[in-house]
């Protein structure tokens, strides 16, 4: 239950429970901001529930992934547009 | 309807007796339901696990009792189970395209059950933009999924029974509830406390909701202002229509209530009412065969969603008589259902809480002041791109819908963005919308 795993937010390793979304690695990992919008307004996550599309990052690489509606996995690399 | 699927590279699986879409307790019990009387059931889900958002997965705490018992009853019933899988798009009634982990799927069934649930209704407000204002269920479901709330300051506003179970959750994982502020004013909340007595065990729900709160101030008839900070939530300034105040806080929980997730519904072609799917007595919707089960039907929640679902999913498997047993139940949450859409009841100030350079659309960061002089939501994005960004209004079409009393009427497939690679492996005749690959 109490597994850890690594994951890696703008290149700062974060330990964090299996189970946990990566929106949660990326507030643990002391982030404050996800994204910026198209007029470059800083955001976070705000519905929690994948419906917004507020909560997006680049997951290994790949850009506009939900964090909240995925989870994290070990060795997992996430940019916020910080 | 003449049957031109088959010739897309998606991955095929023989036709399902039943699929259900959405994997909380209405889908849930509508899978069982169909299953436990050897049914060929899928139950699909864009979610990390089943459960819906009220019992999301949570890294270090075990459900409650009901999840555990619906959950093994799940397993039990022999239902196949897709997580991560987002139905995207129908061909027809019985055919849905969904996009999974493994790439695009072609599902069909002689029946489907849609059980989509629903979403918080967010309204626009000075600040609520700012990193760290979120909606009341939208923090609760990520503190669930190990978002770190202990020792926070957390201001919950809005309106909804939600916001006390949002407290109440977030509480438990350690949140400081700085205060709880519902915009319906005491004496509706009193009658509504009234009126639960044919239903004790939401009085004692919300008795032990309430206690745990003590010590977190409820101001009743009260609604936030604004939200102020530099890039992050710093502080919220409330009112109760005489007097403001402000509160500072690191996160604002803020909801309004739910509206329901009728997208594939409406693609189907099922007839709505008040923005709610119309069934008839065994759950089906206009369209035969299609069933709809819990907050698609109206705002009840989960005791209202578990027998709908149970009805459902009887229905859809050909036990209708089985199914009747579940009436009396089922009609008497849905009067339940009533009395919190009347205790509840938004109030017109509301309306006016964004200022004309508040952002509305928050994909496309379109402000009040741009959408001001359109009559309708088509008008507004054509002109503005207002609800044309990756959440395809899901958002500001509900807030407008209040707002302006705006319908969302062009609901078009993929209903939720998919990858270019999933669409691509379909004709454009595969995402023709049900109605239009008639003739």
């Amino acid at each position: 239950m109490d597994e850890k795993l690594t994951i890696f937010v703008n290149g700062k390793p974060i330990s964090v429970a299996r189970g946990t979304v990566i929106a949660a690695a990326v507030a643990q990992s002391g982030a404050t901001f996800f994204r910026r919008s198209v007029t470059g307004e800083v955001r976070g996550p705000l519905c929690g529930m994948g419906i917004c599309f507020e909560c997006r990052v680049t997951v290994n690489g790949a850009a506009h992934n939900r964090s909240c509606q995925a989870l994290c996995e070990d060795g997992m690399r996430i940019r916020t547009d910080d | 309807m003449t049957d031109r699927t088959g010739e897309g590279a998606a991955d095929h699986h023989p036709p399902y007796d039943v699929v259900v879409v959405g994997a909380g307790p209405a889908g849930i019990a509508a899978a069982c339901a169909a299953g436990e009387r050897g049914k060929r059931v899928v139950l699909l889900d864009a979610n990390p696990w089943p459960g819906g958002q009220i019992w999301r997965c949570e890294p270090r705490k075990e459900a409650s009792s009901t999840a555990r018992f619906m959950r093994q009853r799940l397993k039990a019933s022999g239902a196949e189970v897709m997580i991560g899988t987002t139905a995207y798009a129908a061909t027809c009634s019985k055919r849905l395209l969904a996009d999974s982990p493994g790439g695009t799927l072609e599902v069909s069934g002689n029946a489907l059950i849609l059980a989509a649930g629903a979403r918080e209704l967010l309204l626009p407000f000075p600040g609520w933009t700012l990193p760290g204002v979120f909606g009341s269920g939208g923090l609760e479901t990520l503190a669930k999924s190990g978002w770190p709330v202990a020792g926070k300051r957390v201001v919950i506003a809005g309106s909804s029974p939600l916001l006390w179970a949002a407290a109440g959750g977030l509480k438990q994982h350690g949140a400081r509830i700085v205060s709880m502020v519902e915009q319906a004013p005491w004496s509706r909340l009193l009658q509504f406390a009234l009126a639960l007595a044919p239903h004790p065990g939401k009085i004692l729900e919300g008795f032990s909701i309430k206690l745990r709160l003590l010590d977190a101030p409820l101001h009743c008839g009260s609604w936030p202002l604004r939200a102020d900070g530099d890039r992050l939530v710093e502080t919220v300034t409330l009112t109760n229509g005489q007097r403001e105040w402000t509160e500072r806080c690191d996160y604002l929980a803020c909801g309004f209530g739910l509206v329901p997730n009728v997208e594939l519904a409406q693609l189907l072609g099922c007839r709505l009412q008040n923005s709610f799917v119309v069934v008839d007595s065994q759950q089906q919707t206009s369209i035969p065969d299609v069933f709809c089960a819990g907050e698609l039907t109206g705002i009840g929640g989960m005791d209202c969603a578990l027998v709908e679902g149970e009805i459902a999913g009887l229905c859809a498997a050909g036990f209708p008589e089985e199914a009747q047993t579940l009436y009396r139940r089922r009609d008497s949450w849905r009067r339940f259902q009533d009395k919190i859409a009347e205790a509840f009841a938004l109030r017109s100030e509301l309306k006016n809480l964004a200022a004309p350079d508040t952002i509305v659309c928050r994909c496309e960061d379109v402000r009040r002041r741009q959408i001001d002089p359109y009559q309708n939501s088509r008008e507004a994005k054509l002109q503005t791109r207002c609800g044309m960004g990756p959440c395809q209004g899901r958002i500001c079409g509900a807030a407008n819908a209040f707002l302006r009393g705006w319908d969302n009427d062009s609901v078009r497939p993929p209903v939720l963005p998919v990858p270019l690679a999933a669409l691509a492996s379909h004709t454009p005749m595969h995402l023709a919308s049900p109605t239009e690959a008639k003739d």
